[in-house]
């Protein structure tokens, strides 16, 4: 088959290099990290080696210069390591954390924030979510204040990523209270006095470091105002398209995993004197997640495609995110049924696959919240 | 430093054409979707009680939009795949599903084949006035007793001399009253199995062809559906298409094609659907307000631009590969499903947004359910295309 575009066959070498990476480094740990609800922290450093966590930077920051390609392919892999926890915390730093300091911050926040962070030196979070707050990203209430030499942040940030374990947070605060999102700043707070985090419990991705930040006090200078005061809320709408393009890559990545996986399991067990794929049933169950799968792949590569070439590409970035989430969760449990019994038991790692994939239709904005957008594209 | 102006740019509504296609099919785009739209559509209504007429064959012939990607010596136009889909795309203007499949068992069925397999003079014989919409073609595969299991079919074709000799029978024959030649499968070794059948293109004003009743259907009104029976029909050897006891496999082929074109159809069709209901949605008032306003008929339509667009970039992408020489079978059956599916379903959701006006003839909404239909059934069931996907993983 040809290479599908937007990638190159160096894509598809470098696809194989990080499959073999990925099978060979994460994968083994899956289930270890997942019981422990954490993985190490020297992950990262692992990942820096490789140069995975700045394949899309410039090289003037110890990124590789590969752009968003790279971090495509890397992404769709990252998926392939069983846990979506893990692929999870990766995410947030690689994905969602550092692009807002790249593509806003001022030379020195990059010196002192990205160069480290692409290499493995430094974790990052994103920290927009609060208690009451998630959607609905204006209603934000977490407030830094003006003092002189910068701001003192008080408020909680929810569902936190890399929460425990980050160095530092992008973090969304208000910094007036009237406008609205026009009143949305973005604070680099570094972990230190009056940062508190402390971790949740999840349905699934147990790996990954999920927490309840909590900002008392907190001191923020001048110098670590990321982008234009007041303008935060531009801040957080330019990197939901590539985080939404990644959960897209995220899931079809899953999707093909779980359907190899169970392939293998239904050509293997067998009943009623035939392996269970030979039923015509199991059959074309398989023929519909291989259909769901190719479609979602399809539309998720054209808008990557557009995305890359530099166009806006809100209305098919969205259409791929709410596509895909849904579409990876129904899979898995569809999965999880060929697997009879076998699925409902951890060892098979289906029903963690099944888990993990819920969050799907939530994180990056909620199905519902992409019918709206798509509705506001329709003029309706 | 990046600034608010450069990262918002509400441009929500930007369309933008795939890359399989380029500034010239736009213009050939809008050129059949001119002439569809002013010669076409009008008539739709009455095409529906009357089948549409063969004068159509022969207005595109002259226009030169039946042999779009069909080779320059034969009258073709020389173009490449993707104009292929153009057409199957802007067909859909007509508003008349059994016109769009007329044309399509044309120039998608039965003339691939001929092409393909055919000696040079039987594309001189048929091919060249089929471009030019003076002759018209049908295919025949399906039998009474035979369908989904193209194998069990029982048309015989016996050697006598220099000669064949067809008996049994056609039917669900698109064309089958108004076509000129038919593209006839038929078995020719009953003991060789998937070997022993064999094309032949058969003149229908052969001693012999009979064309029983037009079939009444749930939709495709406009187009002509047949009954065909062969009784003691003689052709010459040189009426075989392709190899003696090849048939299947050719046939195999050419349902590639039919499927693609058939999913991009679908895809066009739905599309057209949509923007229809789109309109009304946002013209219909409820509740003091249009009902496209309300949220859960806007989640509709976002929902049904996903499906749509999921279904358009399977198809396109599938199309891609097709251009590009590869033979993706498990691609187009996988496209073939989904936009069938999603037409079907897109055709159902808008006649529920148009509420009790969606169930009335006059707003063209139930008449796209009811010929798209037919996409989970005709040139292969939804069925047979999960099994063929299933097989292609060794299932």
């Amino acid at each position: 088959m040809t290479t599908q575009p937007p990638f190159t066959q160096e894509h598809d070498e470098f696809r194989g290099v990080v499959r073999r990476w990925v099978a060979n480094e994460l994968a083994p740990h899956a289930r270890e990290w997942e019981e422990a609800h954490w993985f190490p922290d020297d992950v990262f450093a692992k990942l820096a080696e490789q140069g995975y966590l700045g394949l899309k930077y410039p090289e003037e920051y110890g990124g590789e210069g590969g752009g968003y390609l790279a971090d495509a392919v890397f992404t769709e892999e990252l998926s392939r390591c069983g846990s979506g926890g893990l692929a999870a915390g990766i995410g947030a730093h690689i994905g969602i954390a550092t692009p807002p300091v790249w593509k806003f911050g001022t030379e020195a926040q990059k010196q002192r924030y990205l160069v480290p962070a692409i290499a493995g030196e430094k974790i990052a979070a994103l920290a927009i979510t609060e208690p009451d707050a998630g959607s609905d990203v204006a209603a934000i209430r977490t407030l830094a204040r003006r003092v002189d030499g910068g701001f003192v942040v008080n408020g909680s940030k929810m569902f936190i990523t890399n929460g425990v374990r980050a160095h530092f947070y992008v973090t969304a605060v208000k910094t007036t209270l009237e406008g609205g999102h026009h009143g949305i700043s973005f604070l680099i707070v570094d972990r230190g006095e009056g940062v508190g985090a402390e971790p949740i419990e999840k349905m699934g991705w147990h790996a990954s470091d999920t927490a309840l930040i909590a900002f008392d006090d907190v001191f923020v200078a001048e110098e670590n105002l990321l982008g234009r005061e007041h303008e935060g809320f531009a801040l957080i709408m330019a990197n939901f398209q590539w985080e939404r393009l990644l959960m897209s890559l995220g899931a079809v990545g899953a999707m093909q995993r779980a359907f190899e996986v169970t392939l293998a399991y239904a050509q293997g067990r067998t009943a009623f004197g035939r392996p269970i794929s030979a039923h015509q049933v199991i059959r074309h169950k398989f023929a519909d997640m291989a259909t769901t799968i190719e479609g979602c792949r399809c539309v998720t590569y054209n808008a990557l495609r557009l995305f890359v070439e530099g166009h806006d590409a809100v209305r098919q970035v969205t259409m791929a995110k709410l596509a895909t989430q849904r579409s990876c969760f129904e899979l898995m449990d569809t999965c999880l049924q060929i697997h009879g019994g076998a699925g409902y038991i951890a060892e098979y790692d289906i029903e963690r696959a099944a888990r993990d994939a819920r969050l799907g239709p939530i994180g990056g904005g909620t199905d519902e919240m992409m019918k709206e957008i798509l509705g506001k594209a329709l003029g309706i | 430093m990046a600034t608010a102006d450069q990262v918002l740019k509400p441009d929500f509504a930007t369309r933008r054409k795939h890359f399989i296609f380029t500034d010239e099919h736009e213009q050939l785009r809008e050129s059949i979707r001119a002439f569809v739209l002013k010669e076409l559509a009008p008539h739709a209504e009455e095409w529906e009680e009357t089948t549409f007429p063969d004068w159509v064959f022969r207005r595109m012939g002259e226009l030169g939009f039946l042999g779009l990607d069909k080779p320059e010596k034969y009258g073709g136009q020389g173009g490449d795949y993707p104009t292929a889909l153009v057409l199957a795309e802007e067909i859909v203007n007509a508003k008349s599903g059994g016109l769009a499949m007329g044309l399509a068992v044309h120039t998608d069925m039965a003339m691939p084949p001929i092409l393909a397999f055919g000696t040079e003079e039987q594309k001189r014989e048929w091919v060249v006035p089929a471009i030019a919409g003076q002759k018209i073609l049908c295919l025949g595969i399906t039998e009474p007793d035979a369908g989904s299991d193209v194998a069990g079919i029982k048309t015989r074709a016996v050697r006598d001399g220099a000669e064949y000799v067809i008996n049994g029978s056609k039917t669900y024959i698109t064309n089958g009253h108004r076509a000129d030649m038919i593209v006839l499968v038929t078995k020719t070794d009953p003991d060789a199995g998937y070997d022993g059948f064999t094309l032949f293109l058969v003149p229908m004003d052969a001693p012999g062809v009979i064309r029983e009743q037009r079939l009444q259907k749930l939709g495709m009104h406009a187009s002509d559906t047949a009954l065909l029976a062969f009784q003691d029909v003689r052709v010459p050897e040189s009426a075989v298409l392709g190899q003696v006891g090849k048939g299947f496999y050719h046939i195999m082929w050419e349902l590639q094609g039919e499927r693609l074109i058939g999913a991009a159809g679908c895809v066009a069709g739905a599309q057209r659907c949509f923007e229809q209901t789109l309109r009304y949605a946002l013209e219909r008032k409820a509740f003091g307000r249009q009902i496209g306003k309300f949220q859960v008929i806007r989640h509709k339509f976002a929902e049904m631009a996903t499906k749509i667009e999921t279904a358009r970039q399977l198809t396109y992408m599938t199309a891609w590969r097709f251009q590009n020489g590869e033979y993706p079978v498990r691609e187009i059956s996988m496209a073939k499903l989904h936009a069938a599916r999603v037409a079907v379903e897109v055709a159902d959701e808008c006649i529920q947004i148009h509420g009790g006006a969606g169930y009335m003839k006059e707003y063209g909404v139930e008449r796209v359910w009811r010929d798209m239909r037919l996409n989970r059934i005709g040139a292969g069931t939804d069925e047979i295309m999960l099994d063929v996907i299933g097989r292609s993983y060794g299932l």
